[in-house]
């Protein structure tokens, strides 16, 4: 993996994401199947996400996306790119 | 209102074949209330099933349409479009494409979707519609889009859709008479027609989204308010400090039921199977006939019997948190800690059933939809302390630990050894799972994704639904494997006869085997005795306490002698150590290897997970057999 828990590095993604602050998704960059899984769970490139509660300890995390709640781990939140 | 439009086409084939019966798929997202649709269509003439050697469970249900003309229902796994990538997905899609072994091609389709999330859910439309089989779309929760101020125009989706369209809430009932409608319709068969709207050629998922949402868009939906309550709850269930106390108190609540609020019911159960026992054996003339069915099968199916409250109390609680969605919640605030040993979120909740039963909680594992993540909570269930246990470690530990109170008058010695072997089991799950993990089940990454459902009030269908669901499953097996189990064990225990009587144990085959197995269980510090409790305890670990009690009250030497003085002078404190360790750890209980077959489809799971909680229990009880004999 490439990227660092505590600096951000490299594009803004899901996680720079504050709780109730949206963002539009830019892409996904993961393998295709588990890029496929989230898109149809709504995570559409050009769609927007909206950060909401979070687990204790702020990991996982649920972001609002095209009308329903998923939960995201950090490690995965950290492959949805922001525009 | 009116709820059902469309061309005049909700009509099934008429069968292939003179007395075959229609099969049609319900096919849907998940959490589109495809289950809730089931119930309402099949009620209890429905049935688990796994299809060969797959994982995924599908249930199959007959739906009764009167004049004694029934259709068969299959509720097929929840999927958000047809590419067969999970297990789920080809299960659904080979069903569909009728390539499906044991199943024909269904006859038609009911596609169901969750009207509140209609842009989104119609992109499975798509996929269904071009396979060209007779559909039926279903909107589900008109109940909740309406009262959250949306709205749609189902006739003119079905216009554009080309395909007959209803408006329902599953849950509450309305509109499923439009469903009943569909499935009886006259025989007249039309191929559907392509949609207005052409289909995307490539089944791509932005493709397909902007068709949905196209299609949304043509039929005036208006998307409803978005779900305040569930905002409001989120903001208690999912809040930093309260969220994680509601949840210790769920916990707690789970705990409390399975142990405190079980006991009166399954005190009862006991009462009555031994009752009945008695009265069989008052009423039956003595013979070998008697014995077997008073000491063979009713008292080891019964032994098994009493866990049933346990576990539909347990499933109850189960459903309450899953139908309300509360769950997918415990889920998330539980998923950090799973995942410091590898595991996810979903596997908290079965993992603390088992601390009640195992068999339950491998059952309850059915809401974790990562196949690995499945088999590993499934293979470290067992570890954790279930109570067949209990009745072991209180004979060891009344016999070999005498109490002295360690902290205050409420924890003594005693307490502590059984607290350590609760330890013990949980921490040999966690090694396992960590093993699991890094190596056979090594998850290739795929990510934690968890859904969080709008909250629901449980419906009281569903829940008995799954009570008798569940109850059947645990019946069946006791009535079957569990009863072959208990009459060998006791053919072992009562052959070869000797002048017509029954030999004493030692004497038995069982004796025999137990003699047999001693220089094996030697190094652990077990004799001949302990090896025939360990055998007969392999139907379920608390009746070597019955067997032992047998042998004991046989046998000349300790005759007269309470079961703990006797097991005192036959064991060494370092043999006592042993034998708890190999309780704690060694999967003696053919209902949990049953249920593993079960639930894994297949022998490989329940056969490597038995060899190696042997194994592991065997070297441990060893190491317990040495290190305690260093000291006493």
């Amino acid at each position: 993996m490439r990227f660092n828990k505590n600096i951000p590095v490299g594009p803004r993604n899901l996680t720079a994401l504050k709780k109730g602050e949206s963002g539009i998704l830019e892409r996904i960059d993961m393998s295709e199947v588990d890029a496929h899984r989230l898109m149809e769970l709504g995570f559409l490139p050009g769609h927007s996400v909206t950060r909401a509660h979070s687990a204790p300890g702020g990991d996982p995390r649920v972001f609002r996306v095209d009308g329903s709640e998923v939960a995201l781990r950090r490690e995965t939140a950290v492959h949805l790119i922001l525009r | 209102m009116d709820d059902c439009h469309g061309p005049a086409i909700a009509t099934l084939p008429p069968p292939g074949t003179a007395g075959k019966q229609h099969v049609v798929a319900i096919v849907g997202p998940p959490n589109s209330g495809k289950s809730t649709l089931f119930n309402r269509l099949t009620g209890l003439r429905q049935k688990v099933a796994n299809f060969p050697g797959v994982t995924v469970e599908h249930r199959m249900g007959r739906a009764k349409l009167g004049h004694l003309r029934e259709v068969f229902v299959v509720d097929l796994p929840g999927v958000y479009s047809l590419q067969p990538r999970t297990e789920d997905e080809r299960v659904t899609h080979d069903v569909l494409a009728g390539t499906m072994k044991g199943l024909p091609r269904p006859d038609a389709v009911m596609l169901i979707l969750d009207s509140t999330n209609l842009s989104r859910h119609l992109s499975l439309a798509a996929p269904i519609l071009s396979l060209g089989l007779p559909t039926l779309v279903i909107l589900n929760m008109a109940d909740d889009l309406h009262g959250r101020g949306g709205e749609v125009d189902a006739a003119e989706l079905s216009k554009q859709l080309n395909a007959p369209v209803v408006l329902i809430s599953a849950s509450k009932g309305t509109g499923v008479e439009k469903v009943f409608e569909f499935l009886n319709g006259a025989p007249q068969h039309l191929p559907p027609k392509p949609p207005l709207l052409q289909l995307p050629v490539l089944q791509d998922v932005p493709k397909v989204r902007d068709w949905a949402a196209n299609m949304s868009r043509r039929t005036n939906f208006r998307a409803p308010a978005p779900p305040l309550w569930t905002r409001r709850l989120d903001g208690i269930f999912l809040h930093p400090v309260i969220g994680p106390l509601v949840f210790l108190m769920v916990v707690i609540g789970v705990f409390q039921t399975i142990f405190a609020g079980a006991r009166p019911m399954m005190d009862a159960v006991a009462a009555a199977i031994q009752t009945s026992g008695k009265w069989i054996e008052a009423t039956m003339p003595d013979s070998p006939l008697r014995s077997l069915i008073v000491d063979g099968v009713w008292s080891g199916v019964g032994s098994v019997i009493v866990f049933l409250p346990q576990i539909l109390l347990l499933f109850l609680f189960i459903g309450v948190l899953e139908d309300s969605g509360y769950l997918a919640r415990a889920a998330l605030i539980a998923d950090r800690t799973m995942a410091r040993i590898g595991l996810q979120g979903k596997s908290f909740i079965p993992l603390l059933s088992a601390y009640a039963c195992a068999v339950p909680a491998i059952m309850a594992t059915r809401t974790i939809e990562n196949k690995r993540d499945r088999i590993a909570t499934i293979l470290i269930a067992p570890f954790m302390t279930c109570s067949a246990r209990l009745p072991v470690y209180t004979l060891v530990i009344a016999a070999f630990i005498p109490e002295k109170p360690l902290l205050g008058l409420f924890f003594g010695t005693r307490a502590a050894a059984l607290l350590g072997l609760y330890l013990l089991g949980f921490l040999a799950a966690i090694a396992t799972a960590r093993l699991l993990k890094s190596t056979v089940l090594k998850s290739t990454r795929a990510p934690f994704i968890l859904e969080m459902p709008p909250y629901r009030w449980p419906t009281v269908t569903s829940l008995v639904l799954r009570l008798i669901d569940r109850s059947r499953v645990f019946l069946r097996r006791a009535g079957t494997v569990i009863l072959a189990v208990a009459i060998v064990l006791w053919v072992l225990a009562h052959l070869p006869l000797h002048a017509g009587k029954a030999p004493a144990i030692g004497q038995s085959i069982a004796g025999m085997i137990g003699h047999a197995v001693e220089p094996a269980i030697r190094p652990l510090g077990f004799n001949w005795k302990i090896g025939i409790g360990l055998i007969t305890s392999l139907a379920a670990r608390e009746v070597i306490v019955g067997t032992l009690g047998t042998i004991y009250g046989i046998e000349g030497t300790t005759q007269s002698m309470g079961l703990q003085a006797a097991l005192r002078h036959d064991l060494t404190p370092g043999g006592a150590a042993a034998l708890l360790v190999f309780f704690a750890f060694a999967m003696q209980c053919m209902s949990t290897v049953a249920v593993v077959r079960r639930e894994t489809a297949g022998w490989r799971w329940p056969i490597i997970q038995f060899a190696y909680m042997t194994v592991f229990a065997y070297v441990f009880a060893f190491l317990a057999n040495r290190i305690v004999s260093l000291w006493f």
